[in-house]
């Protein structure tokens, strides 16, 4: 796998193969010595234009425990600030060779697009409201872990569909391990035509019973201020999971920083149902998968898609 | 119109009227009728003898084009450019944009005014006119704003533009959202005369919307634009120009809902024009799923459903004419996120050879529509339809329908290469343009060869 752009572009075999390579990373994380040197030698640049402070330092992680070498480049404090264009800041973070590029981009298919200007691999840590393909692979190494398989499970999305690009990739995601997935949220904040991803949609909790597996997602604060709900407090009256919602055999999960009150009450963050910080922990491992799988090579994906043609080549 | 109404201006550098006979090219006009293989004799920039194929023989000094295999149209007009000028130079000229329309087979085009500064007073259009005089290979004409700024608060002179030779008033690039300050427009309309074309989007509806809203912009996470924005807006327009008896041109209809608006008020008696581009005729949001910037426009690609609609309005006449509201940027500014993009596509170069391959090919559209749909943009605003008779000005395209060519693989005319079918092999090609009694563009393959 040269780059991981998109849950859209993995197999269920590549999911699985990754994942399995995570499970066995996890036993150089309970390690003294948190160190293996798969990658020694090895440059990955972490570029991120968003503020980001778990998936990086969960990349950084990832990376050292490999043995290879990180360097941080965030937008703020940097030439991007000066008005440097994304494709001029890749080509000058380029001619210092990084054998990956972890990046984050406050637009769709930013991702795809450096992978079109540079040598090194591109992992995805987040494009826009697109795509969040790690974060969908660590929820399904959780589910893995907690569950055995996904197969036949009925998972609910719940909360700001529309801004978030981890129900993206992990309808994505979930789907393609043979899960059921129905996504849930306000009406203002459910995309017309989400339902061409393959999930239910529904607009109200009446039938969360149903799933096996409750994944929130983060209401931000910001979507208020857009008033795609008139209040946070009529928010969590319809969508909060709750001890009165959450039943005791469905499994909670929510991707973090979680906002207590809003979009899960204390009390199920704090229950055994919650496997947040399970979630965390997947992070690292999977990122270490990710990080081996498009540096030190697995099979090569056949749905892999070519780079896009640019107008040069075109041209 | 009002007696003051002196009309619009369409200005060309100094050209050399031609004299050729194209011999034996299958000549199809619509308008006159004309279907078959003629000889067309072309005398001091007319048309001066129409005959059965080689019947006509040059005079001296003409040069003799041979037709046979190939077709002749009345050269296509297009009443919505972007020419970048005053202000955006890098992006498209006078001289560029005018050369890339003629190398698409148009013999006219109008020029949208938001350009930087905005055309909305007396001194920046006289200096257009001025400039495309010098400059221009085809007759351009020049839009001004219908608002001071394209701000959508006061209006323009518009009369004092129309007296200079305002081809209409829009404020393309941007609706004008406020009801009242459309409702003035098209009152003060009947002292200034002029057309309203519109660009019709409710910024409410559209935020940040940078595609067409359905699947496909669900599954890329990437905001939409409903089709609703655009067809909420027609519907009121329609409206006002009833109550106030003005004359709209809409621009560029992408929705299903905006073509059923359109017949509606046609039906009721609304004076409506419209027109669709070439790539909402061909292509759809399913063509963005890549995230090609080249591909993102305003209004958006739509759905399979929308095309369709387009394609029965040209066929009913509910949509008048095909404009490409040809929009360059330069490379650097479409090469960024999608989402950050300018709205935009080339499309003079490749207008007829799209709709041609995609339209006319597989039977959708018969080649006659296509022509005429082609030919009748600059009509809805008053000016020009270029028609082939004896005793017209010589406006005229001779197209090699079996050719293929690959879109940008030589390049193109226009200083700018965002054009949306980029990397496509289509059929037909022009070959030769006469724009007002002038060849304006020649393809290699046409030699010069007097007799």
């Amino acid at each position: 796998m040269r780059h991981l752009l998109s849950i859209a572009d993995l197999t269920r075999d590549d999911i699985e193969r990754i994942l399995d390579r995570a499970a066995a990373f996890e036993e150089v994380s309970d390690r003294d010595i948190k160190k293996v040197p798969a990658l020694r030698g090895r440059t990955v640049l972490n570029l991120f234009y968003e503020a980001s402070t778990r998936t990086r330092s969960s990349f950084e992680l990832a990376a050292k425990r490999l043995s290879a070498d990180v360097v941080n480049f965030a937008a703020s404090g940097s030439s991007v600030e000066k008005g440097e264009s994304l494709k001029d800041t890749v080509l000058t973070l380029t001619a210092h060779s990084p054998d990956a590029i972890v990046i984050r981009t406050p637009n769709a298919g930013a991702a795809a697009l450096v992978a079109g200007w540079t040598t090194a691999a591109i992992i995805n840590a987040g494009d826009g409201k697109r795509e969040h393909p790690t974060q969908a692979l660590l929820d399904v190494h959780t589910l893995r872990r907690k569950l055995g398989s996904l197969e036949g499970r009925n998972i609910w999305i719940v909360g700001d569909v529309a801004h978030s690009r981890v129900a993206r990739s992990n309808v994505l995601a979930f789907r393609m391990m043979g899960a059921h997935v129905t996504v849930c949220g306000p009406p203002t904040l459910i995309p017309r035509g989400i339902e061409a991803l393959g999930c239910e949609v529904r607009y109200d909790l009446d039938d969360l019973r149903e799933a096996d597996v409750v994944y929130a997602l983060r209401m931000q604060h910001e979507r208020m201020d857009q008033h795609f709900v008139p209040s946070l407090r009529e928010y969590a009256a319809q969508y909060q999971i709750n001890g009165r919602r959450l039943g005791p055999r469905q499994v909670l999960m929510h991707p973090g920083p979680v906002n207590r009150g809003v979009e899960l009450s204390g009390e199920v963050v704090d229950s055994p149902q919650a496997v947040i910080t399970m979630q965390v922990k997947s992070g690292v491992v999977v990122r270490m998968a990710v990080l081996y799988e498009v540096l030190a090579g697995g099979a090569p994906s056949l749905r892999q898609r070519p780079a896009r043609p640019t107008a040069r080549q075109l041209a | 119109m009002s007696a003051r109404d002196c009309g619009a201006r369409l200005v060309c550098a100094p050209t050399r009227s031609a004299d050729l006979l194209v011999r034996g090219a299958h000549a199809l006009d619509p308008r006159t009728g004309i279907d078959g293989e003629h000889d067309v004799l072309v005398r001091d920039g007319q048309i001066a003898e129409i005959g059965a194929p080689g019947s006509l023989a040059a005079p001296a000094g003409c040069e003799v084009i041979d037709g046979s295999g190939r077709h002749l149209f009345p050269a296509f007009v297009d009443p919505h450019v972007h020419l970048r000028t005053p202000g955006q130079e890098h992006k498209e000229d006078l001289e560029t944009g005018t050369r890339s329309a003629a190398a698409g087979g148009y013999c006219a085009i109008v020029a949208m005014p938001n350009t930087a500064p905005v055309v909305d007073c007396a001194p920046i259009i006289g200096a257009l006119l001025d400039a495309g005089a010098r400059e221009a290979r085809i007759p351009v004409g020049f839009s001004a704003c219908i608002t001071r700024g394209m701000d959508g608060a006061e209006l323009t002179e518009m009369a004092e533009l129309r007296a200079l030779g305002a081809a209409c008033f829009t404020d393309d690039g941007r609706p004008v959202v406020n009801a009242g300050v459309m409702r003035r427009a098209l009152q003060y309309q009947r002292l200034c005369g002029g057309v309203l074309a519109l660009h019709e989007e409710d910024p409410s509806l559209s935020g940040e919307g940078a595609m067409h809203e359905g699947a496909v912009s669900a599954l890329l996470g990437v905001a939409g634009i409903p089709s609703i924005s655009e067809s909420t807006m027609v519907a009121r327009d329609c409206a006002l120009a009833l109550y106030e008896g003005g004359r709209i041109h809409i621009q560029h209809l992408s929705a299903r809902e905006s073509v059923e608006a359109i017949a509606a008020a046609k039906a009721s008696g609304v004076a409506v024009t419209c027109e669709a581009s070439p790539h909402h005729l061909t292509m759809l949001d399913e063509d963005v799923r890549e995230l090609d910037t080249r591909r993102k426009m305003n209004p958006p690609l739509r759905e399979a459903g929308d095309r369709e609609a387009l394609i029965d309005g040209l066929r009913s006449g509910v949509i008048d004419c095909i404009a490409t509201d040809h929009a360059p940027h330069a490379r650097d500014e479409k090469e960024v996120p999608f989402e950050r993009a300018p709205m935009g596509t080339t499309g003079l170069e490749s207008a007829f050879s799209a709709v041609y391959t995609d339209l006319v090919l597989p039977g959708t559209l018969s080649l006659g529509l296509v022509v005429e749909k082609l030919t009748a943009g600059m009509g809805c605003i008053d000016l020009l339809v270029p028609q082939i008779a004896v005793g017209e000005p010589a406006n005229l395209v001779l197209v090699d329908l079996a050719a293929e060519w690959v879109v940008g693989e030589a390049g193109y005319e226009s200083r700018s290469e965002n054009c949306c079918f980029a990397g496509r092999t289509l059929k037909s090609r022009v070959l030769l343009t006469v724009a007002a009694g002038a060849v304006a563009y020649r393809q290699r393959s046409i030699l010069l060869s007097a007799a």
